[in-house]
């Protein structure tokens, strides 16, 4: 069971989600869109949107930290009041996200313009969003190890997931609810190219920084300029 | 030197008689699908008035179009020290008008009218929303709700163009006997110094380099949304059932065959006139930075003149075809923009280079009758062309829609429109006598052949000559295919490529 759970099924999401979003960003780039809905409704979006977002972005950002240098997280938590600043930390910023999460939720539930754009797939996004958070917060609260465990268990068979050598023992042990939000972080990914998640993985915003004002594309000047339009 | 084209459309305010027909042409066109039902990519609104969105030229409230701040130019909507502010704001942004400040598209139930069981009541045709497809109570707000100044006080009396006008001359507003309008038909600008373009994070949004349409690439879109919030002219309009912002394009399958666009071919008032420009691309940020009081100046300085054979001869090493030289040379826009000076562009003071211009509306003289010439004002004599700044639209009010506060640019347009009146009432009718008729051209510096240009082109012109638009022709120089060209037959063209999406998919 658990090889099939952290052996073999992470496999198939994630391979979903990459190929899911190659096929969907080649065919049908036009639905790729984060589909906001602040134009009709931007009271209740206000306490939703900024809380979920910058909640949830810095605790992701902790967990590419930690991806990448599981070592500085172990280094950082050799001391007790270390570990609770950390823990303490992405415990508020997960409950800011958890805040806005359920307000989104709320909005989404009561607005009736906001209903009438709502598709099956949002439906699915909330939940899947809800119980990554619920499980998260619930690994911070009750298991004060929470990302030493990370660090220790998970970061390392991710790594063994990535080099195609598989290691469901890392994590097979793991407390249930840290076993959820793993398979549901995987769930996430699966999900990308086929819901509003999309946009949570656009390269666009960030070239906005660096590229000047002003955009102009010629249809006439030869192919291979930057600027051309290039018609499919 | 960067010699480019432009297209640009002018509009003859005078003759505009608030029908509405460019609007409904556009929409049938191009904007009655779902999530655009409530977009007018032309709408005609009354000035006086609160506009579409209501006060849409409000920038205290909406932050649309350009500052100079430090001594550089940047988006007003950043505020902070740099473009970082719009991804700060990516998730939530506080300047977006939402639907309400536009209106909640609706249809009515029609169906009930015929569908009703027999009862004592005559059945009703209740308001039904297109987004939620509920009944709705109460319609608030519709397109034009507040045509011909229908509920001034509450509407008119918010025109944000309203700002440093005297209490006597606001009456305009209220006072029966001085109560007057116009009607501003308002496309997207195509500016050269765009907002939207600028501000769109995903870099979706562009101009193109060959006749300066600025247009959404439907595909690169991701529904950040600040287009909407950075246009001061509030012209690209967020979908709200495909997630993609779309706006005004200026027709551009119809021009590039050399046809008027929708809303311009089906003016019944001919108010429309489109040609093309050349404008120098080095200087669009020194111009666009210019103080107000010099702003059209330095607008009409960009534009070169087509006639200069240097500007010719750069033309021509830019790679510009030789039709597009000759519709520069034969523009409609460039006469009544640069070379008679007698447009304006619509609220230059946003710097986003507007490239559609406005001809100002001559309105009756306010006069107090009864002081002067016993009690009757004869408007048929030199006097009048001395009393233009007495006209019932104060020339504040129309210099803070068309040209940044300056008021002298305003009169000079006025003055040129009276000068060619009674130039051409001279001739036909012979009451005022040629002498004053002569002096009047001269005392704004036209000729007699200038006025008899302008007379023909504002009110004789045909087809031909109102719509100059020199062929693009695509089909020997463009990229396109031509083995998907099929694919293309019979979708809609406009994004949504495999089918018209009736609703969201994702």
């Amino acid at each position: 069971m658990d090889k099939i759970l952290f052996g073999g099924l992470p496999y198939v999401l994630l391979m979903i989600a990459i190929v899911g979003a190659i096929w969907r960003f080649g065919s049908n780039r036009y639905t790729w869109s984060s589909q906001s809905s602040q134009f009709l409704e931007n009271k209740v979006l206000f306490f939703g949107s900024f809380p979920w977002h910058y909640g949830i972005i810095l605790v992701l950002l902790l967990h590419i930290v930690g991806f990448f240098i599981p070592k500085a997280i172990l280094l950082w938590n050799g001391t007790p009041l270390r570990l609770y600043i950390l823990e303490l930390t992405a415990l508020s910023f997960g409950f800011l996200a958890l805040f806005g999460l359920l307000a989104l939720i709320y909005r989404r539930l009561t607005n009736a313009r906001v209903k009438s754009v709502t598709s099956a797939w949002d439906v699915l996004v909330l939940i899947v969003l809800l119980i990554q958070v619920l499980t998260g917060l619930g690994n911070a609260i009750l298991y004060r190890w929470g990302s030493n465990w990370y660090a220790a268990a998970a970061v390392p068979w991710l790594w063994s997931i990535i080099k195609l050598n598989p290691a469901p023992d890392y994590v097979a042990n793991l407390p249930l609810i840290t076993r959820v939000h793993i398979i549901n972080a995987m769930i996430f990914f699966a999900l990308i190219p086929f819901s509003r998640l999309a946009h949570f993985v656009v390269i666009n915003p960030y070239k906005y920084l660096v590229r000047p004002y002003q955009v102009v594309r010629w249809y006439r000047r030869a192919p291979a300029t930057e600027n051309i339009v290039q018609y499919k | 030197m960067d010699i480019r084209a432009q297209l640009s459309m002018s509009f003859h305010m005078d003759k505009c008689i608030g029908c509405h027909t460019c609007s409904v042409s556009c929409k049938n066109v191009w904007t009655s699908r779902r999530g655009a039902e409530y977009m007018w990519w032309n709408n005609v609104e009354t000035k006086p008035g609160a506009g579409y969105p209501l006060t849409w030229e409000d920038q205290e409230r909406y932050r649309g179009g350009w500052e100079v701040s430090g001594g550089s130019l940047r988006l007003k909507l950043l505020k902070g020290p740099g473009k970082i502010r719009t991804l700060a704001n990516i998730f939530f942004q506080p300047n977006l008008p939402t639907i309400d400040d536009y209106y909640e598209p609706f249809t009515y139930d029609y169906q009930n009218l015929f569908n009703a069981p027999a009862g004592d009541d005559q059945p009703t045709a209740r308001p039904r929303s297109l987004i939620t497809g509920e009944f709705m109570e109460k319609i608030v707000l519709g397109p034009n709700w507040d045509d011909d100044m229908g509920g001034s006080p509450l509407y008119a009396s918010n025109d944000p163009n309203l700002k440093g006008l005297s209490d006597s001359q606001k009456e305009m507003l209220t006072k029966f006997h001085k109560l007057f309008f116009f009607y501003l038909p308002r496309i997207c600008n195509h500016c050269l110094n765009p907002a939207c373009v600028a501000s769109c994070p995903s870099g979706a949004i562009y101009k193109r380099g060959e006749d300066g349409i600025v247009l959404i690439d439907q595909d690169t879109c991701r529904a950040w949304r600040f287009c909407v919030s950075a246009c001061p002219f509030k012209k690209p309009y967020y979908n709200w059932a495909t997630g993609k912002s779309e706006k005004c394009i200026f027709c551009y399958p119809r021009t590039e065959t050399g046809q008027a666009n929708a809303c311009a071919h089906a003016c019944t008032g001919r108010i429309r006139f489109v040609g093309a420009l050349f404008y120098d691309a080095d200087r669009i940020e020194e111009v666009a930075k210019t103080p107000d009081e010099r702003l059209v100046e330095a607008m009409r300085e960009i534009v070169l003149d087509p006639n200069d054979p240097r500007v010719v001869e750069a033309a021509r090493k830019a790679g510009i075809d030789e039709n597009w030289i000759k519709a520069a040379q034969d523009s409609p826009s460039y006469k009544l923009f640069k070379k008679w000076r007698i447009a304006l562009p619509n609220h230059p003071e946003f710097r986003t280079l507007p490239m559609n211009f406005y001809i100002p509306p001559l309105s009756p003289v306010l006069h107090n009758a009864k002081s002067d010439s016993g009690g009757v004002f004869d408007p048929e004599t030199v006097d009048f062309f001395y009393s233009v700044d007495k006209m019932r639209v104060p020339a504040r009010f129309l210099a803070n829609l068309l040209s940044a506060g300056n008021e002298q640019l305003v009169i000079e347009s006025l003055k040129k429109q009276m000068a060619v009146r009674l130039y051409i009432r001279q001739r036909r009718v012979g009451d005022i006598g040629d002498a004053a008729a002569k002096s009047a051209l001269s005392s704004v510096g036209l000729t007699p052949q200038d006025a008899d240009e302008i007379y023909r082109l504002v009110s004789l012109a045909t087809y031909q000559e109102r719509f100059v638009i020199p062929e693009t022709h695509r089909e020997t120089q463009t990229t396109v295919d031509p083995r998907t060209m099929y694919e293309k037959r019979g979708t809609v063209g406009f994004g949504t490529k495999k089918q018209e999406l009736i609703s969201r998919q994702w």
